[in-house]
């Protein structure tokens, strides 16, 4: 194989031609990664990687109807890209009629850089951040504090072929900064997060100050019982709640009968007020600092998407308007199914309508109640409700009268966001925000801060 | 007959690509330098109603070289199949190190990495237990069973909707090291699982009922009828989720559970598993998976249960998901205790946190889910003793005046110091006057880890005892998912707190 041949457009060009199916989608994926992880104030692993993976969907159009085979593989030689389509055609033949079929997308126009080089990222984006975050290490020694977390810099570049004539292709910077502070006997700990594209707009040392300033709330400790509190959710805890209910958005299993959206006597809960407050969830593929892919790109096909969707261009949609269940998640096929508008998943969310109104001015505005830091370890416990259960995590705050008057032990909750939605009294100013528990799959998100009159915390949790 | 390691994997050019990054490795000074390659192939298929929704068939490969150079890892990766390509991975290791030592000296920290002693494995093979690689087994085969047993569902009264899924894996690994060991591995496991859903259109209720059998380290035999009974469970799934449907809701309060090992093992995951992982307790995790209440300082001494529990970590059951001829840093695998008459009396280990405490060796515990990924101090199967002479499950019901029997896993959450934990299930059978008198809905049990263990007065006997087990359990930055088995019998648990969900939820 000629070094030129190592091209991804050349790549996914040979891909198509070798195919002999009615249909073939190809894409190639080029990811670099490096990050750097401590703790107790010191690194503990790090690493730089580089990958390629090839991805083939090939589609075989039959008496029955039409079958889609895909098959993926890292680090594809030459030798390999014709055996790669062979064993997607076959696993094409191998399958029954795809019940999601579809004409594969066409008359989208060609990406201006489907034939430049990948984007890569490296340790040089650490450059400016890795000795900042060694002088932070420093600083809180100094200050009985112990830093841990992790900065994580990925770049994906996606060059998109079908046989159809699409050419397409989509970088995704990803940048995600976390970091937790301890006391040295581990009793106090508090937690900030960062979503970055770029590591330019991150400072480990103006995030440590603010994790000083909460582990100096947490020295006075209230012990408070289970029950329900008003309470000051963080951009975050909004975040990681609605991610979760994003994900519970299919419009298909809502038109089964199966999820919260569902309707009693049938039909989905689309046009039905979800709360009183004037909020909008949105995704849009062009928010400004939060871009995600502006068309559809699709490894495998799901309940809720489809490989016959790939390169389909995606806009801004609402999932909820102005407090009204707006959309649900479709592919082009459960669309079809449900007789709703094609609105499939994008790689963003974000809450807004809210008051023009920052955290600790609602915090001012709080006689008495519980401030969160974040939320981990969410999971599904009654799809019905869409009941999710979790722990508060890195300092519960008590304000009384406007103030922060000490740290609270954790709790487990019980709620569900849907039912969240519908008791919030108020809503912050949008900004964007990590979510802490979903960050590993989704991280670009940007939400207001909200107030419950009667959060349900189940129980104490002793851990720290 | 034990399989061979597959010949294509044999094929590529791993000695080759290890020799030149260790050589690199080593003449730019790391004191220990190891080359992993890996080989790694997942595929799915995933039917709604017995139609295909989805599948997938991806194959990771590639190599890491991981340096301990001046006192700091470095770690870097590269898919490049050629002698070169390998060196120049080993050089961006070595700088990776260099960037770290900068960042630890700005730190003001003296801290270095050093590796517990492990005996040279010279070229060793080892290969798991299964019959049929389920990758030889045709498409429309595996295709066809899962809707042939979808179909079968489908077409029973009250089920509306079927999910099915299939998740299979094929792993090869090749380790070398700069002491001389040197490893070709190769496992195989899959992971079958049916759904059925019922929804009542007019109330709006609906609900699901899905198979107990746990993912394993088997071939296609397993689907084919060794080591579970799929008949019997496909044709009990749609009357027991008639029976959930018509079923009462649980009043809230406290009851004796007898949990079944299809719902015990994930607790045992949770609140054991993780909670005796030892760079976990020294708080290597403490910014993402978390850290331990069983803290170093209490290694035998921390009540961990009744002197009923005794809990073992290994890596050598067979057909175990965590089981393996040697881990990703060289160490063979072992066998040994965690909990010893309810006392906290091990922890799992990797080779830098065995040096760091002052054990002699590592007991195997490293695992790397990918070659892009650093290896980690992973979980082994963690396993429950049965009682030699213990009670069968309907004996251990037949001993609770009032109570619930717990089968099937289903929603789990735990925090971070592995304290507080609130599990749901299959299915909830009401116990009274040590009879099962039908179904309960909307249960889920919550306690404190050290107060479930303590509770327990019975352990069933070995008649009871399945190795369950999970594909996905998650850990470290960036994130990995390894695989894991968990052995247990059914067990009695006294005064456990049960919550309904209906009301959790405020309705």
């Amino acid at each position: 194989m000629s070094a030129r041949s190592n091209k991804p457009h050349e790549i996914v060009e040979r891909a198509l031609e070798l195919s002999r199916a009615d249909g073939c989608v190809v894409i190639a994926d080029e990811q670099s990664t490096a990050n750097l992880r401590w703790a107790g104030n010191a690194l503990t692993t790090n690493g730089v990687t580089r990958g390629r993976t090839l991805t083939v969907v090939a589609t075989v159009g039959g008496k029955q109807g039409t079958a889609s085979g895909v098959v993926s593989r890292a680090a594809v030689t030459a030798d390999e890209l014709e055996p790669l389509v062979r064993a997607a055609e076959a696993a094409a033949r191998g399958a029954g009629p795809a019940e999601d079929a579809q004409a594969l997308v066409a008359g989208v126009p060609e990406s201006p850089d489907f034939k430049d080089a990948p984007a890569e990222t490296s340790s040089a984006v650490f450059a400016d951040f890795a000795p900042a975050l060694g002088e932070a290490f420093a600083r809180a020694r100094a200050g009985g504090r112990e830093l841990y977390g992790f900065a994580n810099h990925e770049l994906v570049s996606s060059y998109v072929g079908t046989s159809t004539g699409l050419r397409l292709r989509h970088d995704q910077p990803n940048g995600t900064l976390e970091l937790n502070a301890k006391s040295p006997d581990r009793t106090r700990s508090a937690w900030a997060g960062r979503s970055t594209r770029d590591f330019k707009d991150v400072d480990p040392a103006a995030l440590d100050a603010e994790l000083a300033v909460r582990l100096g709330w947490a020295q006075r400790r209230i012990e408070l019982p289970a029950g329900r509190y008003e309470t000051l959710l963080p951009p975050t805890a909004v975040a990681d709640l609605l991610i979760y209910q994003m994900w519970s958005a299919s419009a298909r299993d809502a038109a089964e009968g199966r999820t919260v959206f569902s309707k009693p006597g049938g039909g989905t809960r689309i046009g039905e007020k979800l709360t009183e407050l004037p909020l909008t969830l949105r995704s849009d593929p062009n928010e400004p600092g939060l871009e995600a892919s502006p068309f559809l790109l699709a490894h495998s096909s799901g309940d809720d998407q489809s490989v016959f969707d790939n390169g389909l261009p995606l806009s801004a949609t609402e999932w909820i308007r102005e407090g009204e269940l707006n959309r649900l998640i479709t592919s082009r096929h459960t669309a079809g199914l449900t007789g709703l508008p094609v609105s499939p998943a994008i790689g963003n969310i974000v809450l807004d309508g809210g008051e023009d109104k920052s955290l600790e001015e609602m915090v001012a505005n709080t006689e008495r109640g519980l401030l969160l830091t974040c939320l981990w370890y969410i999971r599904e416990v009654d799809p019905a409700t869409l009941l999710l259960t979790g722990l508060t995590r890195d300092g519960v705050y008590l304000v009384e009268n406007g103030e922060v008057s000490g740290e609270v032990n954790n709790f487990r909750f019980n709620e569900s966001p849907v039912s969240l939605l519908g008791r919030a009294v108020e809503a912050g100013r949008t900004e964007k925000t990590l979510p802490r528990e979903w960050s590993d799959w989704f991280t670009r998100a940007a939400m207001p801060a909200l107030r419950v009159p009667d959060f349900n915390m189940s129980s104490v949790s002793q851990g720290v | 007959m034990p399989h061979e390691v597959d010949q294509s994997f044999l094929a590529l050019p791993l000695r080759a690509l290890a020799d030149a990054a260790l050589a690199r490795a080593r003449a730019l000074g790391a004191e220990h330098a190891d080359f992993r390659f890996e080989r790694v192939r997942s595929a799915s298929w995933r039917l709604r109603d017995a139609k295909p929704s989805g599948s997938s068939d991806t194959t990771d490969l590639g190599y890491a070289v991981r340096v301990v150079h001046g006192g700091t890892w470095g770690f870097a990766s590269g898919v490049d199949l050629s002698m070169d390509a390998a060196a120049k991975v080993a050089s961006q290791a070595v700088a990776m190190a260099k960037l770290s030592a900068q960042v630890i000296k700005a730190a003001g920290s003296d801290e270095r990495v050093e590796l517990a002693g492990e005996p040279v494995h010279a070229d060793r093979t080892w290969v798991s237990s299964y019959e049929i690689d389920p990758f030889t087994v045709p498409d429309e085969e595996k295709a066809g069973l899962l809707a042939e047993w979808s179909a079968r569902l489908l077409a029973a009264n009250g089920v509306n909707h079927v999910d099915a899924s299939l998740l299979t894996v094929h792993e090869n690994k090749f380790y070398a090291d700069t002491a001389g060991t040197v490893t070709t591995q190769q496992r195989v496991r899959l992971h079958p699982q049916f759904t059925a859903v019922s929804v009542d259109e007019s109330s709006g209720e609906f609900d699901s009922m899905r198979t107990i059998a746990p993912p394993v380290g088997r071939g296609w035999e397993y689907l084919t009828g060794q080591g579970w009974d799929w008949d019997s469970e496909l044709e009990q799934i749609p009357e027991l989720l008639a029976e959930k449907m018509r079923a009462p809701s649980v009043e809230a309060g406290l009851y004796d559970l007898v949990v079944d090992p299809s719902n015990l093992w994930l607790t045992i995951h949770e609140s054991i598993g993780h909670a005796t992982e030892l760079d976990r307790a020294l708080g290597y995790e403490a910014a993402y998976a978390g850290t331990s209440f069983a803290t170093f300082d209490q290694l035998g001494k921390l009540r961990y249960g009744s002197e009923l529990m005794n809990v073992t970590g290994d890596r050598t059951a067979e057909h175990g998901l965590a089981t393996i001829g040697y881990d990703d840093e060289g160490v063979a695998g072992q066998s040994w205790d965690l909990v010893k008459d309810g006392t906290l009396v091990g922890y799992q280990l990797d080779r830098r946190i065995a040096k760091l405490t002052g054990f002699e060796r590592s007991n195997g515990c490293a695992y790397a889910d990918s070659p892009g990924h650093v290896p980690v101090q992973r979980m082994a199967n963690v396993s429950l003793r049965p009682d030699p002479g213990g009670l069968a499950t309907e004996d251990l019901i037949g001993g609770v005046d009032r109570g619930i029997y717990v089968v099937g896993d289903r929603s789990w959450s735990i925090d971070m110091q592995r304290y507080n934990f609130q599990f749901t299930g299959q299915r909830f059978f009401r116990i009274e006057n040590g009879r099962i008198i039908g179904q309960l809905r909307d249960v889920a049990y919550q306690a404190t880890t050290t107060d479930f263990w303590g509770s327990m007065a019975a352990v069933g006997g070995p008649q009871t005892y399945v190795l369950g087990g999970a594909f996905n359990c998650g850990k470290a930055q960036p994130g990995q998912v390894a695989a894991v088995s968990h052995g247990c019998p059914s067990a009695l648990f006294k005064g456990v707190n049960i919550l309904n969900t209906t009301q959790e939820a405020g309705r």
